[in-house]
C-alpha cells in the first residue's frame, strides 16, 4: 500500500486524511502545531478555559465540526503532533520529532502547509508591542491574551476588522482599524466579492459592528510611524485627505493578508510562478492541487483561500491523489468541489484586489526604514548594493550582498517587501527582481537533534 | 557582429579571473573579462571564506605566502576590506595518530617560515575553555585569516573596472579559436574579440576550452556544502578545523557560526545546481556539537553551496597551456582557491607579461594529466558518488 503523509492539520489536511482512510488508506498527518485545528481553528491550550464559541462567533459550527471530525479520525491515523518538517529529498520528508531528527518515506505527499502573515514595514514597525495580526490571533485563541489594552489594527486586509471584533469582544479597546487602500478601489472589487454573499456580509458586519462602538475606521491611509521609548506608545498616519493622524495606543496589530508558506513545495517539486493580484509567488497546480508527481497541495499554502476553500481543497487533492493510486472517486462530488473551490479562490483574488498590497507606499519607504529584521539590514543598504558598480539586481544577489533574508526567518518576513524594494530601485516588474530561493532546513533546527555521531 | 580587440580575454569571472584582471590591468594591459552569470557566483562566492596556511600542500607554500601577503593589504588594494580579519587558525587531533599528522603538517608550515604553536589539552583548555575534552592536541597558527567570499570577488571586480577592465557578466562564451597569433573568442550574444592572450579561469567548465586546443584534465563538478546558524554570543575567534575533516567553523562578529562538512557533493554543472544533501547537515551539525558542546542548543538557519571544479590529486591547474602558445589555465582550484587567488592572479600577470614568474608554478602543470594521476587520499574522503 502507498506510504501517504499530509503534512499540516488545519482544514485542508483533516479533510484530506478523512478522505484518504475512507478509501482504507494508510495515512500519516504531520503537523507543526501541538493540537490540530490549523490556525484558524486553532485550540486554546490545554486547562485554559476559553470562550471559543463566543470568539468564533458565525464561525463556532464550523470550529466545533472540525475538531469533532477530527476526534472521530484520530484513532485511525498516524498523527504526530508538534513536528517540524525541515527538508524533502527523495520522496523522504526531514523532521524534527520530539527533539529528535528522523527522516518519513512516502509514495505521495499532501501538503496543507498553510499560511502567514504579510508584511509591509514601516519607521518604528520593529518596536516591541508591534505584532503581526496572526500573532495577536494566536495571543488571543492559544494563551486567551491581549497583545495590548489599546490596540489599533494596520495593514489591509479584511482580517483586521475580524479580529478587532476579537478583541473588542474580549474588552480590549480598538484605537482604529486603518487600511492602506482607498475605499474606491475596495467598492471597484465588489463586484467579484458578491460571489461569496455570505463571506462579503460577514466582513462588512465586523466593520459596520467596529463603527457602530465608536472605533475609528480609516481606508487609503499612509504608515507614519511608531512611536514610542522602548516600547509602543503610538501610531502615526496620514489619512487619505494627506493630514497627520495620530493613535495613542500600546499594541499594533499589522497585516496585509496571508502569505503561502511554499518552501516545502518547492523542496517537493513545485514550480513556482508571480500571481500579480497577490504579487506573491504562488505554486503552480492542477485544478485539484496536483503540482508534481505525487505532490499535491491544499490550503492557504496553495493559494489563499481561507478556511472553507482550504477544506473544499483538501477533499478535491485527495481525489486527486486516489485517481492517481487508480481508486474510483465520485466524479460528480469532484466537479462539485471544483466548482466550489473556484467560487472561494475567485472570491479570495476579488479580496486581493480590493485590501491591495501597497506597491507604491513600500517602494516608497525612506532609506532609514529597517526591512530585515533578522539580519538588521535597512533599506537604504539594499538601494546603496544595488547602485554600485555592478550591483546586483536579482533579489537572491541582493540577499548575498547585503544579508537582507539571511537571518532565522529566511526571508519569510521580508521577502514581499524585499521584493518590492528591489524592482523599485531597479526600476522593474515585481517578477523580474526573480524569487528567494529555498534551501533546507525551512525553518532553524538545534544542533542537538542531529543527536550523537555514530 | 561587434568585434572588439584586447590583449587579454579572461574567460570566468570567479576570484581567480578577477583577480588576473586586476593584476593585468596594473601592468597596463587592456583586459576584458567574460562572464556567464555575474562576477563571483560559485564557489568563488559560496566558499567558507578561509585564508588557511596550514596543512597545505607543500608545493603550494610559496604561492600560497605571496598571496596571504596580498590579502594583509586588501583594502590597500582595491579599496573595500571585504571582512578581512587575522583571526587565526586552531587545527583539532582527537587521538594520537592524528597528532603526528598535525606535527607533520606544522613542520612543513615551520619549513616556509610560519610560526605554529602547539597546544596541549590543558592550554586548549585554558584558551578555549568552551571546547570540547576529545580534542587532544592542537596547532594554532596566528598569521591565518577569513574574510567574506559574498563580497570578495565582486569587490575586485570593480577595482579591476576602475583600472580599465572591461567586464562583461552573462555573456556566454561560445567559441575559441586560435586566430593569427592570437585567439578569437565569440559570445551567445553576438560579441566577438580578438585578443593576443587568452586565461582561461572557467572553474567548472574549464576543461571545455582546454579540449578545444588538444588538452585536457579529469574535473569534477562539485558544491562544497556550507552552513550557517542564528546569531550567538561571540565567543569564538579563530577558524577551527578538525583533522579528521569532520568540520571546520568559524564566528562572525555578528555572531552567527559558519561551518562546512564534508563530504563534498557532486554538482550539477549544466543546470546549475550544486544541492546540499540533509544528512549532510545532520553531519555537519553532530560534528560542530562534538567540537563545541556549548553551541547544542544552536539553531542552523541556512545552508548553501557553489559549483568549483575538483581534480583526482586535490591540485589545480595554473599555468601555460603545453600546446597553444598564449592560452593560460588556472581552474580545478579544489576547495582552496579562495586563500590563494589574489596570488594566481598575480603570477598569470607575470607569466603573461613577463614571460615569467618568480614563485614555482611547475607542480600545477596541466602536463601532469598526460600521465595518469594518482587519486589523493582527500579526494576519496572529500567524496561521495565521485
Amino acid at each position: 500500500m502507498a506510504e501517504i503523509v499530509v503534512v499540516g492539520a488545519g482544514p485542508a489536511g483533516i479533510n484530506a486524511a478523512e478522505r484518504l482512510c475512507a478509501h482504507g488508506h494508510r495515512v500519516v498527518l504531520v503537523d507543526e502545531g501541538r493540537q490540530a485545528g490549523g490556525q484558524g481553528y486553532r485550540r486554546p491550550s490545554p486547562g485554559l478555559d476559553l470562550d471559543m464559541a463566543a470568539l468564533m462567533g458565525t464561525e463556532a459550527g464550523k470550529y466545533e465540526a472540525l475538531h469533532a471530525r477530527f476526534a472521530r479520525l484520530l484513532p485511525q491515523i498516524d498523527y504526530r503532533p508538534q513536528t517540524l518538517v525541515w527538508a524533502v529529498e527523495d520522496r523522504t520528508l526531514h523532521v524534527v520529532q520530539a527533539g529528535v531528527a528522523a527522516t518519513l518515506r512516502f509514495d505521495a505527499l499532501v501538503l496543507a502547509t498553510g499560511a502567514m502573515d504579510k508584511i509591509a514595514p514601516f519607521p518604528g514597525w520593529t518596536l516591541p508591542g508591534v505584532f503581526t495580526l496572526g500573532g495577536a490571533q494566536v495571543a488571543l485563541k492559544d494563551q486567551g491574551c491581549l497583545i495590548g489594552r489599546r490596540v489599533a489594527f494596520l495593514g489591509s486586509s479584511p482580517l483586521l476588522a475580524l479580529a478587532a471584533a476579537q478583541y473588542r469582544k474580549l474588552g480590549c479597546e480598538i484605537v482604529a482599524i486603518a487600511d492602506t487602500t482607498p475605499f474606491a478601489s475596495k467598492l471597484a472589487a465588489l463586484p467579484a466579492l458578491a460571489r461569496s454573499p455570505r463571506t462579503l456580509w460577514r466582513g462588512l458586519s465586523y466593520l459596520g459592528g467596529a463603527m457602530l462602538a465608536g472605533v475609528p475606521v480609516l481606508h487609503g491611509v499612509t504608515p507614519v510611524e511608531v512611536v514610542g521609548d522602548g516600547h509602543v506608545e503610538a501610531l502615526i498616519l496620514r489619512d487619505r485627505r494627506g493630514r497627520g493622524r495620530h493613535f495613542s495606543c500600546d499594541a499594533i496589530a499589522l497585516g496585509y493578508g496571508l502569505k503561502p508558506e511554499t518552501q516545502l513545495a518547492e523542496l517537493a517539486g513545485a514550480t513556482l510562478h508571480f500571481d500579480e493580484a497577490f504579487r506573491l509567488w504562488l505554486p503552480q497546480c492542477d485544478a485539484d492541487g496536483r503540482a508534481a508527481p505525487g505532490l499535491y497541495l491544499a490550503g492557504d499554502g496553495a493559494a489563499i483561500g481561507g478556511a472553507d476553500a482550504a477544506e473544499t481543497s483538501g477533499g478535491l487533492a485527495a481525489m486527486a491523489l486516489l485517481v492517481d493510486l487508480g481508486s474510483p472517486v465520485d466524479e460528480r462530488a469532484r466537479l462539485a468541489l471544483r466548482r466550489r473551490l473556484a467560487r472561494l479562490r475567485g472570491f479570495q483574488k476579488g479580496l486581493a484586489k480590493a485590501f491591495a498590497w501597497p506597491v507604491g507606499q513600500i517602494r516608497a519607504l525612506p532609506d532609514d526604514v529597517m526591512l530585515c529584521r533578522c539580519e538588521e539590514v535597512r533599506i537604504g543598504e539594499i538601494r546603496r548594493a544595488m547602485a554600485q558598480q555592478l550591483g546586483p539586481v536579482e533579489i537572491n544577489r541582493v540577499k548575498a550582498m547585503t544579508r537582507c533574508g539571511m537571518g532565522r526567518c529566511q526571508g519569510r518576513v521580508c521577502g514581499p517587501a524585499l521584493q518590492e524594494i528591489v524592482a523599485g530601485a531597479a526600476g522593474i516588474a515585481g517578477e523580474q527582481a526573480g524569487r528567494l530561493r529555498v534551501q533546507a532546513p525551512v525553518k532553524p533546527i538545534a544542533l542537538c537533534v542531529a543527536g550523537e555521531a555514530p | 557582429m561587434s568585434r572588439h580587440t584586447a590583449d587579454v580575454v579572461i574567460v570566468g569571472g570567479g576570484l581567480i579571473g578577477v583577480w588576473t584582471a586586476f593584476f593585468l590591468a596594473r601592468r597596463k594591459q587592456r583586459v576584458v573579462l567574460i562572464e556567464k552569470g555575474v562576477v563571483g557566483a560559485q564557489s568563488s562566492g559560496t566558499n567558507f571564506g578561509n585564508l588557511r596556511l596550514q596543512g597545505r600542500f607543500p608545493g603550494q607554500y610559496p604561492l600560497s605566502l605571496r598571496s596571504q601577503a596580498l590579502w594583509e593589504e586588501i583594502e590597500a588594494l582595491i579599496g573595500e576590506d571585504c571582512e578581512f580579519a587575522q583571526t587565526g587558525h586552531l587545527y583539532l587531533a582527537y587521538d594520537d595518530e592524528e597528532r603526528a599528522k598535525l606535527e607533520g603538517y606544522a613542520q612543513v608550515s615551520e619549513s616556509h617560515g610560519l610560526a605554529i604553536e602547539r597546544l596541549g589539552p590543558s592550554e586548549l583548555r585554558k584558551r578555549w575553555p568552551w571546547l570540547s575534552e576529545r580534542a587532544v592536541a592542537a596547532t594554532f597558527s596566528a598569521r591565518d585569516a577569513t574574510a567574506n567570499p559574498r563580497l570578495v570577488t565582486p569587490a575586485v571586480a570593480r577595482a579591476a573596472r576602475a583600472l580599465g577592465v572591461s567586464i562583461i557578466e552573462n555573456a556566454c562564451v561560445t567559441d575559441v579559436a586560435r586566430s593569427g597569433d592570437g585567439f578569437a573568442v565569440k559570445t551567445a550574444d553576438g560579441g566577438h574579440w580578438n585578443c593576443g592572450t587568452l586565461v582561461n579561469a572557467a572553474g567548472a567548465w574549464a576543461v571545455a576550452i582546454a579540449e578545444r586546443f588538444g588538452e585536457t584534465a579529469p574535473i569534477v563538478p562539485a558544491g562544497p556544502p556550507q552552513f550557517v546558524t542564528e546569531p550567538f554570543p561571540y565567543l569564538i575567534e579563530p577558524s577551527i578545523q578538525a583533522i579528521d575533516g569532520s568540520v571546520i567553523f568559524r564566528q562572525i562578529p555578528r555572531g552567527n557560526i559558519i561551518l562546512a562538512g564534508y563530504p563534498r557533493t557532486v554538482a550539477d554543472p549544466v543546470n546549475h545546481r550544486a544541492p546540499v544533501p540533509p544528512a549532510k547537515t545532520l553531519a555537519a551539525m553532530r560534528a560542530l556539537a562534538r567540537v563545541a558542546p556549548i553551541l547544542a542548543q544552536c539553531h542552523v538557519i541556512r545552508v548553501w553551496s557553489g559549483i568549483e571544479g575538483y581534480l583526482p590529486d586535490m591540485i589545480p591547474v595554473i599555468g601555460p597551456s603545453l600546446t597553444m602558445p598564449g592560452l593560460f589555465h588556472a581552474f580545478g582550484f579544489c576547495g582552496h582557491g579562495f586563500q590563494i587567488g589574489p596570488g594566481v592572479g598575480l603570477c598569470l600577470s607575470e607569466m603573461i607579461v613577463d614571460g615569467t614568474t618568480p614563485t614555482p608554478l611547475e607542480p600545477f602543470s596541466i602536463g601532469r594529466f598526460r600521465e595518469s594521476v594518482a587519486v589523493s587520499e582527500k579526494f576519496r574522503k572529500e567524496f561521495d558518488g565521485a
